[in-house]
């Protein structure tokens, strides 16, 4: 059956490569920009990377996995399919329309109805494997991108703004989970020393659901603007959150809070300005 | 022919329950809090809850407080359990959430003292599991020695 194949690859690999980019325009209804061209690049890189493949010996299921050539031949193309926007049902099926231009080379030799069973069978097992790693690298493909965008959200989404002389401030935006605290952390700090800030406004009127945890990463993140010699406000302090966070029992006594934004500037250049004539104190505690 | 067969694409899978009337609660649903990210799907799962059940904004954002809290500890303490959602109705035909955060951890050794606030066992506050007593109305924990951890808390509406 290898020989066969081998065979039919060696002396109609044309005629199977120019078959299969037919098949892939036919089902193309994928909006992509792959053309033809590119697609009869990638067919003839495959079907040379399959004659290796089929001769070196190891079990059918296995080739595909196996072969270096081959492998890297189906993961290119579902990559560079994934890359493009097309969907893994139409990336597999572009790769699984190969069996039928095989088959048909395989026809062309012999007429015998066993013989093209065993071949069906024989391919079907060859490339259901290229079809499911078609699969699997195109999803690995898409997670890649979810991985990269989900660090560039994280950055992003964490800005340190100059809102008045030596003043800066923090608007959170979602959770705050640990891997943000120390974005967030070291952006901040890093502009304090920057800007020579006095005061540090975190903003967390983004931020939907405020736990201990989240509680914990904010008094962190104020002790460690306290160790620059600077002071922090929390703003944004909603209704619901400050009654959560009572009822949950933590205490930001210690930490100057404020229910909005606009409060929070007015109290930190209280600050800035410093004990008033009177020896008044401010809001500084 | 070789190539494969039909791809069925349930995309019309049966009707789902209206939810205006509120007659037919929704079937309970379960997820697993097994990585950081869990947290995020439980606490949008459940977000989106207590506004189905019709909880106003400070109750929503004490159940899903509370949630964060009790699927935090299931995950950090019980190393990776479940959060079920139920939606129950009690005798006077009130509307309520219920959660049910279970692991198989290692247990909790003194129920009084986790309690207590301020305790913790790890590098938290320890106002998790008592903070999330004061944020519902019904709270009971079913635990033990290396028995794992069950919580069940419940919030109703007001009518």
């Amino acid at each position: 059956m290898r020989e066969r194949l081998t065979r039919a690859l060696h002396e109609r690999g044309d005629e199977i490569a120019d078959r299969w980019v037919e098949l892939q325009m036919e089902q193309a209804l994928l909006d992509t920009d792959i053309g033809e061209a590119e697609l009869r690049e990638e067919a003839d890189a495959l079907i040379e990377a399959l004659v290796p493949g089929l001769q070196s010996g190891v079990p059918v299921d296995r080739v595909v996995t196996s072969s270096p050539g081959l492998h890297e031949a189906v993961v290119g193309l579902s990559m560079r399919r994934a890359r493009a926007g097309a969907t893994p049902t139409a990336t597999s099926l572009a790769v699984l329309a190969l069996k039928e231009a095989l088959l048909k080379a395989v026809q062309r030799d012999t007429r015998d109805a066993e013989e093209l069973f065993a071949s069906a069978v024989f391919m079907n097992r060859l490339l259901d494997v290229a079809g499911a790693l078609s699969f699997e690298t195109y999803v690995d493909g898409r997670e890649e991108i979810i991985r990269r965008q989900s660090q560039q959200l994280m950055e992003q989404s964490t800005p340190v703004v100059r809102l008045w002389r030596q003043v800066l401030a923090v608007p959170l935006i979602g959770t705050l989970d640990t891997a943000r605290t120390q974005v967030v952390m070291e952006n901040l700090l890093q502009a304090i020393q920057d800007h020579e800030a006095l005061v540090a406004i975190i903003d967390i009127t983004g931020v939907p659901t405020v736990d201990t945890a989240v509680a914990q990463h904010l008094m962190q993140t104020v002790n460690a603007v306290r160790l620059m010699g600077a002071d922090c406000v929390i703003s944004g302090v909603r209704p619901s959150i400050a009654q959560t966070i009572a009822q949950l029992g933590i205490d930001l006594s210690t930490i100057l809070t404020r229910a909005t934004l606009a409060d929070a500037l007015a109290a930190a250049i209280k600050l800035i300005d410093g004990p008033g004539p009177d020896g008044d104190e401010g809001d500084g505690r | 022919m070789a190539l494969p067969g039909e791809f069925t694409l349930a995309s019309r899978g049966p009707k789902k329950p209206s939810r205006t009337d509120g007659r037919r609660p929704p079937a309970p649903a379960s997820y697993p809090v097994r990585t950081e990210e869990d947290l995020l799907t439980v606490r949008h799962a459940v977000r989106a809850a207590t506004v189905e059940v019709g909880f106003g904004l400070v109750d929503q954002t004490r159940v899903v407080t509370a949630a964060s809290e009790l699927a935090r500890n299931a995950y950090v303490h019980g190393g990776g359990g479940t959060v079920t959602l139920e939606y129950p109705r009690d005798p006077r035909g009130r509307r309520g959430l219920r959660l049910v955060v279970k692991d198989e951890g290692p247990g909790i050794a003194d129920l009084d003292a986790a309690l207590t606030d301020g305790f913790t066992t790890g590098s938290g506050l320890g106002h998790g599991l008592g903070g999330a007593r004061r944020l519902m109305d019904e709270f009971s924990v079913r635990t033990g020695p290396g028995e794992g951890t069950e919580v069940v808390v419940t919030r109703w509406t007001v009518r």
